[in-house]
């Protein structure tokens, strides 16, 4: 769609009104702030499909051994191994997200300078937790 | 002459706010939304740290863990806290991209009844282990 685009909407009193439509994300040079923002939801989507995992492990506990032996076997196979450390990335990095966001819900980390920082310090703090769980896990395992 | 444009619509300007914001509710999700990600916080970095004390554990460990009353607790409210900020977060990706009233409504019941399902499924699990 072009930018000079518009279409039809209504006042909150209810008047049918003409406004502009914004130009598409592609229009736009990728930014900090745009680029997190896309990738809080990305990563919030990709937590959503882990969460039947989550479900599907809880089951597996709960229910026969050979169950649980299947669901082990899924976790330790490369494609289980690759699912858990995308989950584990998406995880760690829409937690340090969130509470910048929920810092931003309380007024905080408004200026520029300082949601440029803290979302550096978001990447840096969810990439070192990420590769820190995962040397204790491959220790442990 | 804000008074002005109130008596010309006949409406409060509450009972305008009220209903009327692009997801045609309140501010009821966005404070479900904010008070299930305070939640998340330590409840996401007790799970995460726990499954680190399980990796390749034997079943009966694993369960045993699940079963205890306090971690069948936190592991119920991890759940109804994630599923919760979960069908949130899923249902603003559906009302941002599915322009359609129609499909979206659709949308919205079809992720409604796959959260309640996953729920209940994972509910079931911590309570068997639990109760056994």
């Amino acid at each position: 769609m072009a930018a000079g685009d518009r279409r039809a909407g209504l006042t909150s009193d209810g008047r049918l009104i003409e406004r502009p439509l914004s130009p598409h994300l592609q229009i736009y040079r990728p930014q900090i702030t745009s680029v997190l923002s896309i990738m809080h939801r990305f990563t919030g989507l990709a937590l959503a499909v882990g969460a039947i995992l989550l479900v599907a492990w809880l089951a597996a506990v709960a229910g026969p051994p050979e169950h649980y032996r299947a669901m082990a076997r899924f976790l330790g196979s490369p494609i289980g191994l690759l699912l858990l450390f995308g989950w584990t990335a998406a995880l760690a990095y829409h937690f340090f997200n969130g509470i910048r966001h929920l810092g931003w819900d309380l007024g905080l980390g408004f200026e520029r300078a300082e949601y440029h920082k803290t979302g550096k310090a978001v990447v840096a703090a969810a990439a070192g937790v990420t590769v820190l769980l995962w040397v204790i896990g491959l220790i442990l395992w | 002459m804000a008074q002005k444009i109130e008596a010309s619509v006949l409406r409060s300007p509450l009972g305008r706010v009220r209903g009327l914001g692009a997801g045609h509710s309140g501010t009821r999700h966005w404070w479900g939304q904010r008070a299930t990600a305070v939640a998340l916080v330590p409840l996401a970095v007790w799970f995460v740290g726990s499954v680190l004390g399980l990796l390749g554990a034997p079943q009966e460990v694993a369960a045993r863990w699940a079963g205890r009353p306090w971690h069948a607790v936190l592991l119920l409210a991890l759940l109804a806290a994630l599923f919760y900020h979960l069908e949130l977060g899923v249902a603003a990706v559906i009302e941002d991209y599915v322009p359609n009233p129609l499909h979206q409504r659709a949308g919205r019941l079809v992720l409604r009844g796959a959260v309640a399902l996953l729920f209940l499924r994972g509910a079931l699990a911590i309570l068997r282990l639990a109760l056994t």
